[in-house]
């Protein structure tokens, strides 16, 4: 086992390079320039000193590799510093990837004011679309082709074929404006500090958690439905019948138990998918999370900001990747053994 | 001299039976199983209905989408205007016949895309074992970046220049499909791949190499015909995939400009108008999932009715 996850973890980290080499080069030949959002009245020989001080006429790999030392190296350096009080040697002086806009702010600050929004949104819709969509497509599965099946196969296409900025317009519509149960906007100032404000906090999630929850539902029901099916025909189960085990224990302990395998490597295979369904989300029902930051720093053409999200995207999607692989690895023997 | 003697064969065999009965064919057999998915027909009659309105709709209903007349902004569906019209009289029925010959048309021409790359990279990757684990490595690296934030950003980015070049429209449109067929090959590469994997070891494939066929033709005669099934399954698929990252792209201000009208971009443009006038968000709306419902209806039949390890 061991072995297994250190082979996963180093064929993670030149996928980690491509990826940032990708994004880099993709940003880079993009028409942009940090002094362009300096005052008028900053004479050009200063506005070139900058950019010279910045290494903006640096060889593209030169940028490159100063760029990846301040992602990988000094960002998680101060960030170690910040959760654990230590200094870490010249902590003042290293260069942090700063915004263009934001008045030179370091990037990651920003990030992590914008992080909380969207964990809350993006975690409470993936929890309670596993906790419906789990029981939905096993029971699905052992009713298979019953009237039941049959309606929650109908409402899962459904579900992954109604473009999520179409159902969110639609819910505003319906229960914001014409009923008046949940805001029409993501109150950010709201801190949950006691009942009422959760409460509060509840109820102006409510909307985004259903259109993003919905739509995850939907595949991930679907997905377990199938796997299930497909256990059920196996031999080991008409073993267990025939030893003379309660339906309820072949079910439970023997098919559900096989057929989760699957179904736990596609849902940490979606986190990262859904964390970009949220941009959509995010922008309808103005939530001020990552997707919204991301949006507004293309149009406001702040290359660092979109550098720095697009890293975090990816870095989430090879990180749960891994987990996926990981955790198959852990749950069936076979796959450590090939 | 072999092939006479077959044919001469053949006749008596088939004149044991009295009538000559039809071949059953792997189309043929796929139809049949198909038609009995009462979902998978009613995708495929809404899908029709929705592309023959779209190209068939403009000449039946020549209106012109861009005419602008203050005088009758913002109204409801009315006998006039079946639809209403947006905030500056345009005809909302014409607008999303307009739109949706360029959303479909994106949909379709950014999945040729995909599924010609995707089945390029997977037939050489299963069938050449040298450059195997190079292309599905390559494969998998691709399927990693994330999506739908590399493509608002190479939308954002590429825009200006297309458009400068080859106009508003067709600018905005080469660079759609360009990005989402290159960001869209790689599951259609993967399923082709494993499926020419095991079609490599079955007999007919080597006896087609002990009879000296050269493998370009290998490929093409006996290898790429027995994919197809799965290529159509993953082209319906990409179909909609594509309407749907052309929408959202459009939906989130970094697709094609407003005054294009797509599906997408009417929802844009009409969302800031929603509570007044929601008719101008419902159709566009409405369209967009029933294109893509119908889209992916079809493809689980197809799906059901092409594999044959799924008939009971």
């Amino acid at each position: 086992m061991g072995q297994y996850v250190i082979r996963r973890i180093l064929t993670a980290i030149p996928t980690l390079i491509f990826i940032s080499f990708v994004i880099f080069a993709l940003l880079d030949l993009a028409p942009g320039d940090p002094t362009s959002n300096l005052p008028q009245s900053i004479p050009q020989e200063v506005k070139e000193r900058i950019r010279q001080a910045l290494g903006v006429n640096d060889p593209f790999l030169v940028r490159y590799a100063k760029w990846g030392y301040q992602f990988m190296v000094i960002e998680p350096l101060n960030a170690l510093e910040k959760a654990t009080g230590l200094q870490i040697g010249d902590s003042e002086n290293r260069l942090r990837i700063t915004s263009w806009t934001s008045r030179g702010k370091p990037v990651v600050d920003i990030i992590i004011e914008r992080l909380p929004q969207t964990i809350w949104v993006v975690g409470t819709a993936y929890l309670l679309s596993l906790l419906l969509a789990v029981p939905l497509g096993i029971y699905a599965a052992y009713r298979q082709n019953s009237l039941f099946d049959q309606f929650s196969s109908v409402i899962s296409v459904i579900g992954f074929s109604l473009p999520t900025f179409f159902t969110g317009v639609l819910l505003i519509q319906i229960f914001a404006v014409w009923l008046g149960w949940f805001p029409t906007l993501y109150n950010t100032t709201l801190r949950v500090n006691d009942w009422a404000t959760f409460l509060e906090q509840l109820r102006q999630i409510a909307m985004p958690v259903a259109v993003l929850a919905f739509f995850q539902m939907a595949t991930t029901s679907r997905f377990t439905r199938s796997s299930v099916i497909e256990n059920l025909r196996m031999d080991y189960v008409r073993t267990a019948r025939s030893k003379g085990l309660s339906e309820q224990l072949v079910v439970v302990r023997h098919v559900v138990r096989n057929s989760m395998i699957p179904v736990v490597t596609l849902v940490a295979l979606g986190i990262p998918g859904i964390f970009g369904g949220a941009i959509v989300t995010e922008q309808i029902f103005a939530v001020n999370g990552i997707g919204q930051l991301l949006i507004t720093s293309i149009q406001s053409n702040d290359i660092p900001v979109v550098q720095t999200c697009l890293m975090i995207f990816a870095v989430l999607v090879v990180l749960f990747n891994l987990v996926a692989d990981i955790t198959y690895g852990f749950l069936d023997p076979r796959i450590r053994y090939s | 001299m072999s092939i006479t003697a077959g044919a001469a064969a053949a006749p008596p065999l088939e004149l044991q039976g009295g009538r000559q009965r039809k071949q059953r064919t792997l189309w043929g057999d796929a139809w049949s199983q198909f038609r009995r998915n009462k979902l998978a027909i009613f995708g495929l009659l809404l899908l029709g209905t929705i592309v023959a309105g779209v190209l068939v709709g403009p000449l039946l209903y020549p209106v012109d989408p861009k005419a602008i007349d203050i005088m009758v902004s913002s109204q409801g569906p009315s006998a006039a205007h079946p639809m209403g019209t947006d905030d500056l009289g345009r005809d909302m029925l014409a607008r999303v016949l307009y739109g949706g010959r360029i959303s479909l048309s994106v949909g379709f021409v950014a999945m040729a895309i995909a599924i010609v790359v995707g089945t390029f990279v997977g037939l050489l990757a299963g069938y050449v074992r040298r450059i195997d684990n190079l292309l599905m490595r390559f494969t998998d690296m691709m399927l990693t970046l994330p999506q739908i934030p590399l493509l608002l950003v190479a939308m954002a980015l590429f825009r200006d220049p297309l458009r400068q070049r080859f106009g508003l429209e067709m600018g905005a449109f080469i660079m759609v499909v360009t990005v989402i067929g290159v960001l869209g090959w790689m599951p259609t590469a993967r399923m082709v791949r494993g499926s020419v994997l095991s079609l490599k070891q079955k007999e007919f494939v080597e006896a087609a190499v002990n009879v000296g066929s050269r493998s370009g033709s290998i490929m093409a005669r006996h290898i790429l015909p027995n994919v197809f099934g799965i290529i159509i399954v993953a082209a319906t698929l990409e179909v909609a995939a594509a309407i749907l990252t052309e929408s959202t792209l459009s939906f989130l201000g970094v697709g094609f400009p407003p005054d294009v009208p797509t599906w997408g971009s009417l929802l844009y443009y009409g969302r800031n108008y929603m509570t007044q006038f929601p008719w101008m968000v419902l159709f566009p709306g409405l369209l967009i999932s029933l294109t893509i419902l119908g889209i992916n209806f079809i493809g689980d039949g197809l799906r059901d009715a092409l594999d044959p390890r799924q008939r009971s």
